[in-house]
């Protein structure tokens, strides 16, 4: 196996382990959606300030996700580790 | 397949400064700014005081729901900020919308997103310096004690990054899972003998209708609720750091 070989192999299982910090966010935006649909069923008229609220939150809630997708599109796409042969 | 790496096609080169590179995302950029520009003369083309026709009430329904937006999240006071939220809005959603006409999104640019958010970030820290005066925005860092001075530091850098990326990784992530997607079908259709070539041009019937659904999630639904989160975090940044005492 050449160096180049083992290295590009690390970096795909690398993006694959990155990619479980996803269960994270999903999680949180379920809890958090689940939250705003007991809120809606108790208030009805509150529907348009929970949804609001809500969004943001669950894109404040993303960020962790997006980050670890980030680097998985690093390890993928721009290995850093390849120019370091 | 080859598309999923890479950035946005150098469209041409402009011979300036030892050659400025025209990407993919500035041509589509230039011609959204002219389809908004047509778009709004059409759309406020003799407007009534009691609108007839159908695009003035489209109008006023959308300048209606920035007002009110801007209003409900920012205060009365900072309504000049409406025209500035409604810019981001109109070039985010259709920047994420060009891709329905098999163009690449604007906002898969990181350069893009970036841009913006670096726009908000400088609107965030003047409304910080006009509120606390220079050395209070400078002291706001060491609150609530001087300990805290790293991570604030970190935490003021990382509101536009995770802004920016925010914004691209779900449009370009949207954009690797289609792609992929599209590789999956093709296989798929070519190992059950539904793929014919004519010419060097390779149809395959797998890849017909499947992806429309993925398409509409990741091309309509999640492009708009970007734009709008974004725009929306813009004002709650912007109104919080205009209310810091």
């Amino acid at each position: 196996m050449t160096e180049k070989a083992f290295v590009l192999g690390c970096s795909a299982i690398g993006a694959g382990l990155a990619m479980i910090a996803g269960l994270g966010p999903g999680i949180g935006e379920g809890y958090a959606v689940g939250k705003t649909i007991e809120a809606i069923a108790r208030q009805p008229e509150a529907k348009g300030d929970c949804t609001r609220t809500m969004f943001i939150g669950v894109a404040m809630a993303e960020s962790t996700g997006i980050y670890s997708f980030i680097v998985a599109l690093i390890l993928m796409f721009a290995n850093p580790f390849l120019g370091k042969l | 397949m080859d598309s999923i790496g890479q950035g946005p096609r150098v469209v041409f080169t402009i011979p300036l400064f030892g050659g400025l590179d025209i990407t993919e995302t500035i041509v589509i950029g230039w011609l959204i700014i002219a389809a908004v520009l047509l778009l709004c003369l059409w759309l406020t083309r003799d407007l009534k005081k009691i609108p007839e026709k159908k695009r003035q009430i489209i109008a006023e329904a959308f300048v209606n729901f920035v007002n009110g937006s801007v209003k409900e999240t920012m205060g009365s006071r900072f309504m000049k900020f409406a025209p500035y939220i409604a810019t981001i809005l109109v070039y985010a959603v259709l920047g994420a919308l060009v891709s329905l006409l098999g163009l690449r999104s604007m906002t898969a640019d990181f350069n893009v997103t970036l841009t913006w958010a670096l726009m908000t970030f400088a609107l965030i820290t003047y409304y910080k310096i006009k509120t606390n005066g220079f050395g209070g925005y400078l002291k706001g860092f060491a609150q609530p004690f001087a300990v805290m001075l790293p991570l604030n530091l970190i935490s003021e850098v990382a509101t536009p990054l995770s802004m920016a990326f925010r914004m691209f990784g779900n449009v370009s992530g949207g954009m690797v899972i289609t792609t992929l997607l599209y590789g999956a079908l093709g296989a798929l259709s070519s190992a059950l003998h539904i793929s014919f070539s004519i010419g060097s041009v390779v149809i395959s019937l797998g890849q017909l209708f499947t992806p429309a659904v993925l398409s509409i999630y990741f091309d309509l639904f999640s492009g708009c609720i970007q734009a709008y989160i974004f725009a929306t975090l813009t004002m709650v940044y912007i109104s919080g750091a205009a209310d810091e005492e």
